[in-house]
């Protein structure tokens, strides 16, 4: 049986929006395995205490992760990654300060194995509207912006709340439908991020996971449903949502896995044998259970 | 041992002494030009007259191109334009799909294989903007993966093998950069560097790799013969220690003819790393191989809607192009050159990237006081009057990109930035007038290496269709000369060195059949090369 897709988010924003901070908090708790592409090892990309071995190519780091550079041959670099499919959960490639991580995205459809998952942009509260401000950068801003799945909207402590809120506005009119979510030291829910959603097993419950910030239920949809709707509803249909998976029978046999990344949705074929159920995740201040509970049956978590 | 040259005629770009008919050679140097009464005071000498009906100029300086142009030739030529390879062959231009269709059939059948079989040059813009499609590669072969490099370097044609073995040949292949056919499969043109950089990589064409290949630097030491060349910016080198070994042994090869000067990019290293690199290899420089410049690229270009452009933008309404750096790290680079007194050319070819950069210079020399710093701006293609006047303030450079204006005039003038901006474009004249010290360049391989031929671009500014294209910015005859020596070997940090037949300097000549001063304007493109003499060592074109 061939490995399912390596999932891949990649990590976007200007320079100084929390990158780096967010993807050494990502090492620390996520308990998957990551395997982390950063543009170039020099300015430290991973905190000394985490880092377990260097040598030229690959940095070893603990709980079985990795850090590689991929410098200007990024889908070689992919390939590799590839190669370690076996030891490895989830890719994060965090983008340099300029790109365009919808570009980045497109790489990924050159390289069997991978699969892009979503698109995580920060944003630095204090800064992202001067930022944007610059005219050398707005258009960039604007674009890296609007291709984030997620927007993680960082350093929200540092900030007062009426600047705080005088932020949330422009991002609500640049990028209208986005998923914002605030945080501190680049500090989101793995679960939420990285879609590393525990799902229902046969018999067991889903328990304890995102964290204050997030409401979450599992939507078990009544009679046979066409995935690829569900999933489109539960991107588009304006549910609050920022995370949602989970596996649904398909009729005459097999299962479709869904995946919802903000407004990113993907509907895959998967082998029999999983526990029917979607767990889908959002922020308590937008996520409204009742419009939710339209599309089936909702159970806490 | 002293040599004296006798030639026709010598010009030797110098103020002082114009012209000469002799000039004396010792240990690779030049001892003086001027008449054989004049030069025997040196001693003994051996009157070499092998250029007795020829005209000398100095070694000619190539400001922007590069050595991978000598691997190129490892593939098919497809392009529009008759052009030759290093082994002095001319390939006609390619006009008709039919024509390209054989001239790939031709290949396939004299190499035959299973590899990515590889075309380089096409530009279907003078074929009408005819499209090339799958089924018309397909006509090459079928179970041959097949593909085709554009002339604007930022598309490729492929053909049905190798969108297969990109697993791209089927529906829903939903990316800007993959136009789709009617039937709803890729059409067979994939655009944009993202897509074309991971393709090529699939379909195993690794130029970066071949590049360390003796073969190459010897192909491109060729054509620098054959075009005069004696002193080439090989302008952005990822280098690392293999590529520095490799180039150090290229150059060092006994007959070697070119002084080749390596820009080490910005890309894929920390300003740190970058600096403590350069300063490990700077002593490692030759005669040949001369390290110690820094090659930085600001934004895209401006026919692949790629640059970076100040308002009114591009005419079509596109997105305004990329940036290839962040403004914080070019600003961080320049103030560490400075510093350390390393010189930074960096690609601009919008005119947002030219503010930008002129901008970044400005607030590093605030912090690092320099008076004579030399940073250039590459192609700067649209730089304004204002732009050129800050420029000269700020005692920057420009390498202008007089054969874009040849070669990508018209599409500018229809399709990228209309007349007002075509006009305008690759300005010499404005740059000259300003005081702001100016080199031409070819940017091969993407147009031909040929500084006689850049310079008659930048004298008629015709383009391809044969329009004049902006008659305020043409410069004269003795003008283009000077910026095809002196005026790139300042860019370079190397005047003191190359340029100008004087005392003192390498003894570099670019061996004409006639005298570009005497003959029309026009014409300036078609005078012969009979070769060169670089460091004191004679190379016919005709047998390199």
């Amino acid at each position: 049986m061939t490995l399912p897709a390596l999932p891949v988010t990649v990590i976007g924003g200007y320079l100084g929006a929390g990158k780096t901070t967010l993807v050494n908090h990502l090492l620390r708790t996520s308990g998957l395995r990551l395997a982390v592409m950063v543009n170039e090892f020099g300015a430290l990309p991973i905190d000394r205490d985490l880092i377990e071995a260097e040598d030229d190519a690959l940095i070893s780091i603990s709980g079985g992760c990795v850090c590689c550079e991929y410098g200007d041959d990024m889908v070689s670099a992919l390939m590799k990654i590839t190669e370690m499919a076996d030891s490895i959960d989830h890719v994060i490639l965090e983008s340099s300060g300029v790109a365009i991580p919808g570009s980045i995205m497109a790489s990924l459809l050159f390289v069997d194995g991978l699969r892009g998952d979503g698109v995580v942009v920060m944003a630095d509260a204090a800064e992202i509207r001067n930022t944007a401000a610059n005219t050398y950068l707005t258009d960039t801003i604007q674009r890296q912006l609007r291709d984030a799945d997620i927007l993680v909207l960082n350093k929200a402590d540092l900030v007062s709340e009426a600047d705080l809120e005088a932020t949330r506005t422009w991002l609500r009119t640049e990028v209208p439908g986005t998923r914002i979510v605030e945080a501190a030291h680049g500090k989101v829910s793995p679960q939420v991020l990285l879609g590393a959603i525990p799902l229902p097993r046969q018999g067991h419950k889903v328990t304890g996971h995102a964290d204050g910030l997030f409401h979450s239920r599992v939507l078990q949809p009544e009679g046979t449903i066409d995935p690829v709707a569900l999933a489109r509803e539960l991107a588009e249909g304006d549910l609050g949502l920022v995370r949602a998976k989970g596996y649904l029978p398909k009729e005459g046999g097999g299962m479709s896995l869904i995946q919802i990344v903000g407004l990113r949705w993907s509907v895959e074929e998967a082998e029999d044998g999983h526990a029917p159920g979607i767990v889908c995740i959002g922020l308590k201040a937008t996520f409204d259970p009742a419009r939710l509970e339209k599309l089936g049956q909702l159970d806490p978590v | 041992m002293t040599t004296i040259y006798q030639a026709k005629k010598i010009l030797t770009m110098s103020a002082t002494r114009p012209v000469a008919t002799h000039v004396a050679v010792r240990d690779g140097k030049i001892l003086g030009a001027g008449t054989l009464e004049e030069l025997e005071r040196w001693g003994d000498y051996r009157l070499d007259t092998t250029f007795a009906d020829k005209v000398l100029m100095p070694g000619l300086v190539e400001g922007h191109a590069h050595s991978f142009e000598g691997l190129t030739w490892d593939d098919t030529y497809v392009g529009w334009f008759d052009r030759r390879d290093p082994d002095g062959r001319t390939w006609d231009g390619v006009r008709t799909i039919d024509a390209l269709v054989d001239r790939m059939t031709a290949a396939n059948a004299a190499a035959p294989g299973t590899d990515v079989l590889v075309g380089w040059g096409l530009d279907p813009i003078y074929m009408g903007n005819t499209r090339v499609t799958r089924a018309d590669l397909d006509r090459i072969s079928t179970d041959r993966p097949i593909l085709i490099v554009h002339a604007s370097g930022h598309m490729y044609s492929l053909n049905s093998r190798a969108f297969e073995m990109l697993n791209m040949l089927k529906p829903g292949m939903n990316a800007e950069g993959i136009p789709l056919a009617d039937d709803g499969l890729p059409m067979g043109e994939l655009r944009g560097l993202e897509l074309m950089v991971p393709a090529s990589v699939k379909l195993g064409y690794d130029r970066m790799a071949r590049q360390q290949t003796p073969g190459c630097m010897d192909a491109f030491a060729r054509l620098c013969v054959r075009a005069g060349v004696t002193t080439c910016a090989d302008l952005a080198r990822m280098l690392d220690d293999d590529q520095v070994a490799a180039l150090l042994r290229d150059t060092g090869a006994k007959d070697y003819p070119v002084c080749i000067v390596p820009y080490m990019h910005i890309n894929g290293r920390t300003t740190d790393d970058l600096f403590a690199f350069l300063k490990k290899i700077i002593p490692q420089s030759t005669d040949r191989c001369q390290f110690g410049a820094i090659k930085a690229h600001a934004d895209g270009s401006i026919q692949g809607f790629t640059g970076r452009l100040n308002w009114p933008h591009y005419q079509n309404g596109a997105p305004n192009g990329m940036w290839y750096v962040t403004p914080e790290k070019l600003g961080e680079v320049y103030e560490r050159a400075l510093e350390a007194g390393i010189l930074v050319h960096t690609h601009t070819n919008g005119d947002e990237a030219s503010q930008l950069a002129i901008e970044l210079v400005e607030g590093a020399l605030k912090k690092h006081p320099s008076f004579d710093h030399r940073f250039t701006l590459q192609h700067c293609q649209m730089a304004t009057q204002a732009q050129f006047r800050k420029m000269k303030s700020l005692g920057m450079c420009v390498n202008l990109f007089a054969n874009h204006h040849f070669f990508w005039g018209d599409e500018h003038y229809k399709y990228t930035v209309g007349p007002e901006r075509a006009e305008r474009m690759n300005a010499c004249r404005t740059a000259l007038d300003t005081g702001v010290p100016m080199a031409i360049h070819s940017d091969a391989p993407v147009t031909p290496l040929g500084p006689l031929f850049t310079a008659w671009a930048a004298v008629t500014r015709r383009t391809a269709s044969n329009r004049v294209q902006g008659t305020g910015e043409r410069i004269t005859v003795p003008e283009a000369l000077e910026a095809i020596t002196l005026g790139a070997a300042f860019t370079m940090g190397m005047d003191h060195l190359v340029g100008s037949i004087e005392a003192g300097k390498r003894a570099d000549f670019c061996v004409l059949e006639a005298d570009p001063l005497e003959a029309d304007a026009e014409t300036l493109k078609d005078i012969p090369v009979w070769g060169t003499v670089q460091g004191g060592r004679i190379f016919a074109a005709e047998t390199i």
